[in-house]
């Protein structure tokens, strides 16, 4: 039990990790969808999954990993008091998430400009069930895009406040937290890949 | 000095940016009640409309619409928030001895998302090309194909439901880091439990809610297709994602009803609480078996057999623990010296129609008369018991039984007797015709009905008629101890509980030197176990 009114470490991760909770379960609804629409049309699943990148989303995974790696040496350097450097890791943390947005944008233009997107021409020719692989590859993708979004904002802020000692050694939680966040990005990541581009 | 009147702070601006939990209390309350108000004078007029069987009043289009909003209002902005956003939050930091939640700023925030919610949701029914028709449960494909402002409605909803999320994990993270000392999880008041249970709840079911209605509002602006049967999408899915949360959302709505009622009886009863652990644990009980069994509201939306069967099985289960806490309250009562002040009554009325609602939901659970019940007037009836009668009834009883805490203020008992029978009688007289209603075959949220209902939709009119009067009283009667009321005790009822060795009003910061507690809650009859 904590005091009353000092800071509370333990409760703010309490309170990180059922954030979390909530955001797995985001989306777990999304997940759901896509296992009942894949039971129903394997072979449509199939088809379409052909038509993604695979290198591309692979590279994007990649990219993720490492990120997560560098949100980690972030935090572990604050820790260890070497502010500099945990300003630095945070910022290529950031980088890297606008990397990774930056393939992403290229992977839905490409698909855009063939048509596929929802409600365009191309896609309402296709089957039923390519129809909703790909509206769920742009839903799940595209919420994760958001999340990437926002956790690139949100390291840039904490590499700003690392930068200004605002979050140093003694005081580093949110820094701990963000990092748990993007951590929880990178792995529902690594969910959409084999879903979407290894289900063929 | 008190809560109510910090040096300087008293202006508008200092509560609508105040994180003192108790000052955010009030305001839900205040948005609440009016929104509440807002509903009733909803389901009154549709209630006028019945006086006809045929075109009377407004149209059947505008019938629509008043369903929809009647039920969203008191749904996402009443019944789900209510006694965790109000009660919750004033009480449960007092009652596990803490000077306020964990995250204060965060609780502020919930209150603002609260309020963008509703502004939202009311502002949907007078923008955009009308207000919303699809009953409060937003189906597919209706729902994405009707041309009115269900975007708006359902976003409003969306931004509520990360409200309630926030407050969740708020008052989970609060139980377990602030307890005071000696607060032992064994020790804490029962309403501490089933706000935990609730707060679980609200955290892993709301999100799932949530991305089902943008999914909708995706749906309607681009047409991704997942729920569109023209694109191959499967509208049962959509049913299943709802129902996920929505059926546990009842438990959000009861089980903290029940913890209020869990404190008022033993006060009132001069006994300790019979069955602490069972009430406690039936508390977390609720929660994970409510979780598995939200397909009972599908049963003739063409799952697979093996499934009906299956959650039919699970729905008879959930009401063991709901069982539970009913047979430790009553037990509670035995031998126990009662007190039947306003609020005891109320507490009771809870117990009696939350057993009238919960017995007629196991009737609903049976596969074969669920079939001959579903979507007609019966299930109205019967979730209007539980909401209402349950939730209702709990929400007045906790109001009576804090008011004088809060307010620092005593009311007159005898308008709160008189709006009690006031209330019973029409609450029964409507929600009962609506049952009997029902059985005979009246489908729900039809404009018209045939002749040979008229009689019983009569009775159930003239019964809310009775219903409004008594809830006019009731909050008359609170309006003007407001104003008027006679100062009132710290502990004015005799409870055990912290709050009540707090003077009343509480002061800004609850107490001036952390309590430490040294035995278990309602320690009334000396040879109950510490």
């Amino acid at each position: 039990m904590s005091e009353n009114g000092r800071r509370d470490y333990q409760g703010s991760k309490i309170g990180m990790w059922l954030f979390l909770f909530t955001e797995l379960m985001l989306f777990g609804g999304l997940f759901i969808l896509y296992s009942g629409y894949r039971s129903l049309h394997p072979e449509s699943f199939h088809h379409a999954s052909r038509e993604l990148n695979v290198v591309l989303g692979v590279a994007n995974t990649l990219v993720l990993l490492t990120s997560s790696l560098f949100a980690a040496l972030a935090l572990t350097s604050v820790q260890q008091g070497r502010h500099s450097d945990g300003a630095k890791w945070a910022w290529l943390t950031a980088g890297l998430g606008g990397v990774f947005l930056v393939v992403k944008a290229f992977e839905w233009g490409a698909k855009f400009s063939h048509g596929i997107y929802p409600g365009g021409k191309a896609l309402l020719a296709l089957p039923p069930g390519e129809g909703l692989f790909y509206g769920l590859y742009f839903t799940m993708t595209g919420l994760h895009g958001l999340h990437v979004l926002a956790g690139v904002v949100l390291l840039s802020v904490m590499a700003l406040l690392v930068g200004k000692g605002r979050v140093h050694q003694g005081d580093c939680v949110v820094l701990e937290n963000s990092g748990l966040y993007w951590h929880l990005v990178d792995v529902i990541w690594i969910f959409l890949l084999p879903l979407f581009y290894l289900a063929a | 000095m008190s809560y109510l009147d910090r040096q300087g702070e008293g202006g508008l601006y200092s509560w609508v940016t105040s994180t003192d939990h108790k000052r955010i209390g009030l305001l839900y309350l205040t948005v609440m009640t009016v929104l509440f108000w807002v509903a009733v004078a909803l389901g009154i007029v549709m209630r006028l409309k019945h006086l006809s069987g045929g075109d009377f009043l407004i149209s059947a289009r505008a019938y629509n619409a008043l369903f929809t909003v009647h039920g969203v209002i008191m749904v996402f902005m009443f019944v789900i928030p209510g006694l965790p956003a109000v009660f919750g939050n004033f009480f449960l930091p007092i009652l596990i001895g803490a000077k306020d939640v964990s995250f204060p700023r965060l609780n502020l925030l919930s209150w603002w998302l609260f309020l963008t919610g509703a502004c939202l949701a009311v502002l949907s029914l007078f923008t955009g090309s009308g207000a919303p028709d699809t009953g409060w449960t937003f189906y597919v494909p209706f729902s994405i194909r009707t041309g009115t402002n269900v975007s708006l409605a359902v976003f409003a909803a969306f931004v509520l439901g990360l409200s309630s999320i926030l407050t969740g994990l708020n008052f989970i993270t609060t139980i377990h880091r602030m307890r005071c000392e000696g607060m032992t999880w064994h020790r804490m008041p029962l309403f501490a439990w089933a706000i935990y249970s609730t707060g679980w709840i609200q955290v892993l079911a709301t999100p799932i809610i949530g991305i089902t209605l943008l999914l909708v509002i995706l749906e309607r602006a681009f047409g991704i297709g997942v729920f569109d049967p023209a694109k191959g999408g499967d509208p049962l899915l959509y049913q299943h994602l709802f129902w996920i949360y929505s059926h546990p959302a009842v438990y959000i709505m009861i089980v903290p009803a029940m913890g209020a009622v869990t404190e008022i009886i033993p006060t009132f009863a001069r006994r300790c609480i019979f069955g602490y652990k069972a009430i406690a644990y039936s508390s977390l009980a609720i929660a994970a078996l409510g979780s598995v069994v939200w397909a009972h509201h599908m049963f003739t939306s063409g799952m697979a057999d093996l499934a009906n069967i299956i959650f039919s099985l699970l729905t008879f289960l959930v009401a063991i623990p709901s069982a539970i806490k009913v047979f430790n309250w009553t037990a509670t009562l035995y031998k126990g010296s009662v007190d039947m002040q306003p609020s005891m009554l109320y507490a009771l009325t809870f117990v009696f129609l939350f057993s009238i609602g919960g017995l007629s939901g196991v009737m609903q659970g049976a596969l074969g008369l669920n079939v001959h019940l579903h979507d007609t007037y019966w299930i109205v009836g019967h979730f209007h018991y539980v909401m209402f009668g349950g939730t209702g009834f709990a929400f007045f009883a906790a109001l009576l039984y804090w008011f004088p805490k809060m307010f620092g203020k005593q009311y007159d008992p005898k308008p709160a007797y008189a709006a009690w029978a006031l209330m019973f009688l029409g609450f029964n007289m409507l929600y009962g015709s609506f049952m009997a209603l029902g059985y005979m075959g009246m489908p729900r949220r039809y404009f018209a009905h045939l002749p040979q209902f008229h009689s019983l939709h009569i009775a159930a009119t003239v019964g809310s008629w009775a219903l409004v009067a008594g809830l006019a009283v009731f909050y008359a009667n609170l309006l003007i101890a407001l104003r008027r009321g006679k100062p009132a005790e710290a502990d004015p009822w005799g409870g055990k509980t912290l709050e009540w060795t707090l003077p009343s009003p509480p002061p800004p910061e609850n107490f001036d030197k952390l309590p430490v507690v040294t035995e278990a809650p309602y320690h009334y009859n000396p040879k109950a176990p510490a």
